[in-house]
């Protein structure tokens, strides 16, 4: 009897015809319990000074997100998706970066933003609302904030391919750059979220997917969300390795996320991270989060703290003494002095900036509009200030208004 | 040489990737089948996999991974297999494609041209014939282009691919297999259209046609044949309906005083309701009737077999001539 070779007959003889090359999926698989390293013995022998400098970042990323809640209660900034309690998630995220890498944040990742060195000012524009976006995102490597969710997780993976290709192209300006794309609970939903990970996978792209699993779509839990064995298990139906770690463990964040972004960056692939953290405060300043969450819920993860988790550990592992937290105290409370005084002046956005930039030249309709709208604005201010009045130039009318009205 | 819309197209690819190693092609089934219109055909054994990219079957991942590629300086074409499968990457032409500039404060703008085959007029079942420019045409932010000749197929896709703004080339699929005497090589590239200039196909004192893309030979036709009933048309063809050029039209329309817009998208909220407001606006006192539009109707696009009526035709527009006020 002549044993017909599948190459030779596929689909009549031996195992159906494969269309494409099977993966052995295992190495793909996070570990089914998240990665710790605070209280194991791994703590004992990660960098003293590493950790040292992770306590110190944590300490001012509370700060900031304190301090930037407190601007939206005095009305100075619009809005504030605060990450407190995910900060391990938001440092680590900027401090395994280098300079070449690319972050792609979403609204609520301004403390990694701030961590990669915008000035807090620049890092809150889109939140305070005189402008969409406050830094150069060429300055910084990092795309503006993204609010639609997961839409940014694509042009990460696009960012990191047109990378490789350029490398391909000219050597001698190759730029072995890893792109970084934040993400949340909600976000892995949405159909962009699954796109993105399908093309870094068949693109082999170097990108690394990190999802902050806080729990929470603002008000839907990720039982509503999602019935995966875990957020990191997505991985693995799109080829790429799936890491699953402590969110509130910033000793394990810094490991598990700089072990990633070196994985991709050596050319073997995307990797997806999943955080397991908590939101601490609501979803915004505008937010109740009485309504879908219990307080015995949200004191249970305050006890998981990152900052007292990290705090307890180095004072334990003798690396924190109090002179050491009074100092990252006081730095946090500069921090905060330098964000109030950035917030001084009141915005005062221009008007004509409403045309600027929406092409890279002016179309004739948008001129029309700017010169309507300028010619207005004139007309305003010459009927509000006749010529025959003595108010200096600089008199600020809406002030005047509001005396009048307190009066 | 007579060279089809398709030919003239896949030449205008062809030399921009050739002269700018930045622009990279990107698409369902555009590498190794050449598209399903063949307008990437061998560009990827000429350019290589990686400039012809066959991507997964995922519009929003290939709009978003052409704006990363952007981002990093690179000048992304992407194909949208036909108008109607372009919806899933809506999201990313409105929020990021569209606003990207605007949003960095004119630090990071995306050179993007999104070809889209589209509109009617050959036979496709549902999802295949859809006219989608309103919804490009309203996003500000995008230039809207589609041409209508063959040369201007090729001449509008350098022009869009070279643009440093994200453009929507919208390509009328019914004249794809059109043909006209052309050769690229003689379309030196500072003889390029520029974007935003419409053009006047035929000139005509009665009354001004105002059309673009598919529309623009039935326009044509429409004006031969209304010479036999004493009247002279004129014929605009849009070419750009983002940027629109407002000086090119209200002088075609002052010149004759009368109107008509013609297209085949749904004429509700449609671009033909934006060019009458816009025309009666400018020119109301040079007009001698109202504006009118011969448009698809108001409904989903129609099964094959009858979108005969449903597509403007020579009687519709001649018609629509007619009720042109010219009693006096």
């Amino acid at each position: 009897m002549t044993v017909l070779d599948d190459s030779t007959a596929p689909g009549l003889v031996g195992p159906p015809h494969s269309h494409g090359p099977r993966r052995d999926p295992a190495p793909l698989l996070p570990d089914p319990e998240p990665v710790r390293i605070l209280g194991t013995p791994a703590a004992k022998t990660f960098d003293a000074g590493l950790q040292r400098d992770l306590y110190r970042r944590l300490v001012l990323g509370r700060r900031f997100n304190q301090q930037a809640t407190t601007l939206t209660r005095q009305g100075r900034l619009a809005v504030y998706p605060a990450s407190t309690g995910q900060e391990a998630c938001q440092i680590t995220a900027a401090m395994v970066l280098r300079g070449v890498d690319w972050l792609f944040p979403s609204y609520r990742d301004t403390l990694a933003v701030v961590a990669r060195g915008v000035r807090p000012l620049d890092a809150l524009t889109l939140m305070r609302g005189h402008a969409h976006s406050g830094y150069d995102p060429y300055e910084h490597r990092i795309a503006p904030l993204s609010t639609p969710l997961a839409t940014q997780a694509p042009h990460a993976v696009g960012l990191a391919h047109a990378a490789r290709l350029r490398a391909a192209m000219d050597p001698a300006s190759a730029e072995d750059l890893v792109a970084l794309a934040l993400v949340g609970d909600g976000g892995t939903s949405e159909g962009d979220f699954h796109e993105a990970l399908n093309f870094a996978g068949v693109l082999g792209a170097p990108v690394v997917f990190l999802v902050q699993n806080n729990g929470y779509a603002i008000s839907v839990p990720l039982a509503s969300q999602s019935a995966a064995p875990s957020l990191a298990h997505k991985a693995v139906g799109y080829g790429i390795a799936g890491r699953l770690v402590d969110g509130n463990d910033a000793l394990a964040m810094h490991s598990v996320l700089s072990a990633a972004v070196e994985y991709a960056r050596s050319g073997r692939g995307p990797v997806l991270v999943e955080a397991v953290t908590y939101r601490l405060d609501a979803h915004t300043n505008a937010d109740d989060a009485t309504r879908y969450r219990s307080a015995a819920e949200v004191d249970a993860w305050r006890a998981r703290d990152p900052l007292t988790l990290l705090e307890r550990h180095l004072r334990a592992a003798g690396l924190l003494d109090d002179a050491g937290v009074a100092a990252a105290a006081q730095a946090a409370e500069d921090l905060a002095d330098e964000i109030r005084a950035q917030f001084d002046d009141p915005p005062d956005p221009d008007p004509d900036s409403l045309f600027a930039h929406v092409y890279a030249q002016p179309t004739s309709q948008l001129r029309e509009q700017a010169a309507e709208l300028a010619a207005r604005l004139d007309a305003d201010a010459d009927a509000a200030f006749p010529a025959d009045t003595a108010f200096p130039a600089d008199t600020a009318f809406p002030a005047d208004a509001d005396e009048d009205e307190a009066r | 040489m007579s060279t089809t819309m398709v030919a003239a197209l896949n030449a205008a690819l062809r030399d921009s990737l050739r002269e700018d190693a930045g622009v990279h092609v990107l698409g369902e089934d555009v590498g190794t089948l050449g598209g399903v219109f063949r307008v990437t055909d061998g560009l990827a054994a000429e350019f290589g996999a990686q400039r012809c990219l066959d991507t997964p079957l995922a519009e929003a991942g290939i709009l978003g991974t052409a704006i990363g590629m952007a981002m990093y300086g690179l000048r992304p074409v992407v194909e949208m297999q036909f108008d109607a499968f372009a919806y899933p990457a809506f999201e990313q032409v409105v929020s990021h494609v569209a606003k990207m500039r605007n949003r960095t404060g004119g630090r990071m703008g995306l050179p993007i041209t999104i070809r889209v085959p589209y509109g009617g007029g050959v036979g496709g079942v549902e999802h295949h014939s859809d006219s989608s420019e309103a919804y490009y045409a309203h996003t500000p932010g995008l230039h809207v282009v589609t041409p209508a000749t063959v040369a201007d197929s090729y001449g509008l896709l350098r022009s869009a691919i070279a643009s440093d703004d994200p453009v929507v080339f919208l390509e009328p699929k019914r004249l794809y297999w059109s043909a006209a005497d052309f050769s690229p090589a003689e379309v030196a590239t500072a003889r390029v259209p520029p974007i935003g200039r419409a053009m006047v196909r035929r000139p005509g004192t009665s009354a001004t046609l105002l059309t673009y893309g598919p529309s623009l030979p039935i326009c044509l036709e429409a004006a031969a044949a209304a010479r036999s009933e004493g009247w002279d048309l004129a014929v605009v063809d849009l070419r750009s309906l983002v940027p629109f050029d407002d000086e090119t039209v209200c002088a075609a329309v002052r010149a004759t005083g009368r109107a008509v817009v013609v297209h085949e998208a749904a004429g509700f909220a449609g671009v033909g309701a934006e060019i009458a407001a816009r025309v009666t606006e400018r020119c109301f006192h040079h007009l001698a009737a109202p504006v009118l539009r011969v448009t698809g109707y108001d409904i989903p696009y129609p099964p094959p077999m009858l979108e005969k009526h449903h597509l403007p035709s020579v009687d519709r527009i001649l018609d629509a001539v007619a009720r042109l006020q010219w009693e006096q």
